[in-house]
């Protein structure tokens, strides 16, 4: 079996002393930013990019996978333990988390959840691994206009599945694909959009753009009403479950594993619809559906699953296609570009040591949250009583030098301050930052594949639909668009972001 | 004013959206358009801006015809926090202007200290020490550990 061999290369990378250090510090920094509210997995990264140049591509991207599932993680002991999210994707855990932890079911929830997130992350690293690499052989086979298409499919898919108004969200996508195509023309070297400033020839820097709009801008939406927070849990006792709990909570994390792998994988899916998407699947399968919001165990239990195993297979796009879903994967290619490493399909086929180290390196992360984080969890809650108002100036302060040692250049900074600004108007005006970051990785790409299938038409544009592959993923992204606008689904979308 | 617009947020957005597409198409029109065979830089671009206003108008028709569906729809500009908004812009801009003359020292004591102002919980005490801890903090990770070129007091304060 090959997948074995590629499997057994992967854990000898991830095996090393170094590796194994850089996936602990990962998955550690993610518990971290994770159980602290308001500091998310996109700026965190965003803030260690520049940390990680100096690492082998490797250990970088493995740490960096580490804070984002590490995040997955924490979020859902904040969930559970003061009702109050770390990550979004933790939404859902609060509602039935937060009921058992009041009535004294702290222990079994945090249980629950580290279990389900356990099976969950290694269900979908196998996945990642038997289905990646045919995934990345047939995308070999696309030629610029598959590709164009496939990247116009992805965006729009990001979407159809993000909350809030669809139209909002794709001028997002439209301003962020501008925003990405500033600096240098690749083609003819002349400089679009620099306002004749010498700093901005090699484009806008995606770290300064990534730290505004996620980092500042989320600060200041914080600092909007400063309130203090009490945990309620002191102690946490119990963490075993009981035979009955056990029973309970097979069949949950098996269909939340099953959903989160599968949207995981959709462009804009990941982690936060597949818990959202659990959720509603277990209250209407369950026996016992009043029980929900009042301290469900299966309420935990799915959503948990669903998240972490949504966090894993948004890998897959990711590594095969060089298509981010979601901003943190967006982040990740950002790492990957900064490292010299084209991302595509090619990854798998000539960075074997790279790519399965990755798989490797979930798998054993997990494993290390588990065994980490329940006699831990003492400690993260001893820091959640760190106030926001201590905290926020740090997190500006490593914002500031973090965005200025990319390029030892102050225009950076003053970008990412611009950026924030621009960050705070756009949550107030309801426009998800999300597909705004996707737009700008994925805008230079967009406009190369464009240009080259054009080319290769000789300027005739109906290539995209004579070439089969092409015509049904743009097909595909337009039935997508026409759905979610329609009336009726969109009431029925709008309700399902509600719950 | 709510008689001419129901969502006054979506008149906004749709007006900024639109005025961001005119920016970026008025910037684009000085570059070689290129025909689709050969595209030059300014054909993409100005593909664009023409989608993101045509995306801003439907914003801007619906924000005019159509109330809105989160709340009241108003922007609530007297409730943001602009203290907060100006003092956390000021930090990192300061920031960016002292980091090579004053060096890393005192710019990031700075940066933080003044943010740490924005909140309405600031104390001298922890505004200080929190300043005191990040100059420690990002010496000995991004000097001492990762080698920044970067001098701890710049030229102005005797550094290098």
């Amino acid at each position: 079996m090959e997948i074995f061999d590629h499997l057994a290369l992967g854990f000898s990378v991830a095996f090393t002393f170094q590796n194994l250090f850089y996936c602990f510090v990962g998955a550690l920094l993610g518990t971290l930013i994770g159980v602290l509210p308001g500091l998310g997995p996109v700026p965190t990264i965003a803030m260690l990019l520049p940390i990680t140049f100096g690492l082998p591509p490797v250990s970088a991207l493995i740490m960096l996978a580490g804070i984002y599932y590490g995040a997955q993680y924490g979020g859902s002991t904040t969930a559970i333990l003061i009702n109050l999210p770390g990550e979004s994707s933790s939404v859902v855990t609060a509602i039935d988390g937060y009921q058992m932890a009041r009535k004294g079911r702290a222990g079994a929830a945090l249980a629950t959840a580290a279990i389900g997130s356990f099976f969950a992350g290694s269900v979908a690293t196998f996945l990642l691994a038997v289905f990646a690499p045919p995934l990345a052989d047939l995308a070999l086979k696309f030629g610029p206009p598959e590709y164009f298409a496939l990247m116009v499919l992805g965006l729009v898919a990001s979407v159809a599945l993000a909350s809030g108004s669809v139209i909002k969200a794709l001028a997002m996508v439209v301003f962020g694909i501008l925003l990405g195509l500033s600096g240098q023309d690749v083609y003819t070297g002349t400089p679009r959009f620099t306002f004749d400033m010498l700093e901005l020839a090699d484009g806008i820097e995606f770290v300064a753009l990534a730290m505004g709009v996620f980092g500042i801008g989320e600060i200041v939406r914080n600092l909007e009403d400063e309130h203090s927070r009490t945990v309620m849990v002191k102690k946490v006792q119990g963490l075993l479950l009981s035979k009955d709990d056990i029973k309970r909570i097979i069949g949950p994390i098996l269909r939340g594993t099953f959903l989160g792998s599968f949207l995981g994988i959709l462009p804009g899916g990941g982690a936060i619809l597949s818990s959202f998407a659990a959720y509603s699947v277990e209250k209407k399968i369950s026996r016992r559906p009043q029980e929900f919001g009042k301290g469900a165990i299966e309420a935990v239990a799915a959503p948990e699953s669903a998240n972490n195993a949504g966090a894993q297979t948004s890998f897959i796009p990711m590594l095969t296609l060089g298509i981010p879903s979601n901003p943190v994967m967006a982040l990740m290619i950002g790492a990957l570009i900064i490292q010299g490493i084209v991302p595509g399909p090619n990854v798998v086929n000539e960075q074997p040591n790279l790519f399965w180290g990755i798989i490797a390196s979930m798998w054993i992360g997990n494993f290390m949250l588990v065994v980490l984080n329940l006699p831990l969890i003492g400690i993260w809650v001893r820091l959640l009583t760190v106030p926001y108002h201590i905290l926020f100036p740090l997190i500006v302060g490593f914002c500031c030098i973090g965005v200025y040692s990319v390029n030892n250049n102050a225009i950076d900074v003053y970008a990412m301050a611009l950026f924030g600004l621009i960050g705070y108007v756009l949550l107030k005006l309801h426009c998800e930052p999300a597909p705004l970051l996707l737009g700008f990785i994925i805008g230079p790409m967009l406009e190369e594949y464009l240009r080259r299938a054009m080319l290769i038409s000789r300027g005739d544009p109906t290539v995209f639909f004579t070439r089969p592959i092409s015509a049904t993923m743009l097909g595909l992204a337009a039935l997508a668009l026409v759905v979610v606008l329609l009336p009726s689904v969109r009431k029925k979308r709008e309700e399902a972001f509600q719950e | 004013m709510t008689r001419f617009m129901k969502n006054p947020r979506n008149v906004a957005t749709g007006l900024l959206l639109i005025a961001t597409a005119a920016l970026f198409a008025w910037q684009s029109l000085d570059l070689p358009m290129g025909q689709a065979i050969r595209m030059g830089p300014g054909y993409f671009p100005i593909i664009l801006a023409g989608l993101l206003a045509f995306l801003g108008l439907i914003v801007l028709a619906t924000g005019v015809a159509l109330p809105s569906e989160h709340g009241d729809g108003a922007i609530h500009f007297r409730q943001w926090p602009w203290r907060a908004l100006f003092l956390v812009t000021v930090a990192i801009v300061l920031f960016g202007v002292g980091i090579r003359p004053l060096g890393l020292g005192p710019s990031m004591g700075l940066a933080v200290f003044i943010s740490a102002l924005a909140s309405r919980k600031f104390s001298l005490v922890t505004g200080l020490v929190s300043a005191l801890i990040m100059v420690a903090f990002s010496w000995a990770v991004f000097i001492k550990g990762l080698g920044l070129p970067l001098p701890m007091l710049g030229p102005w304060l005797g550094g290098y």
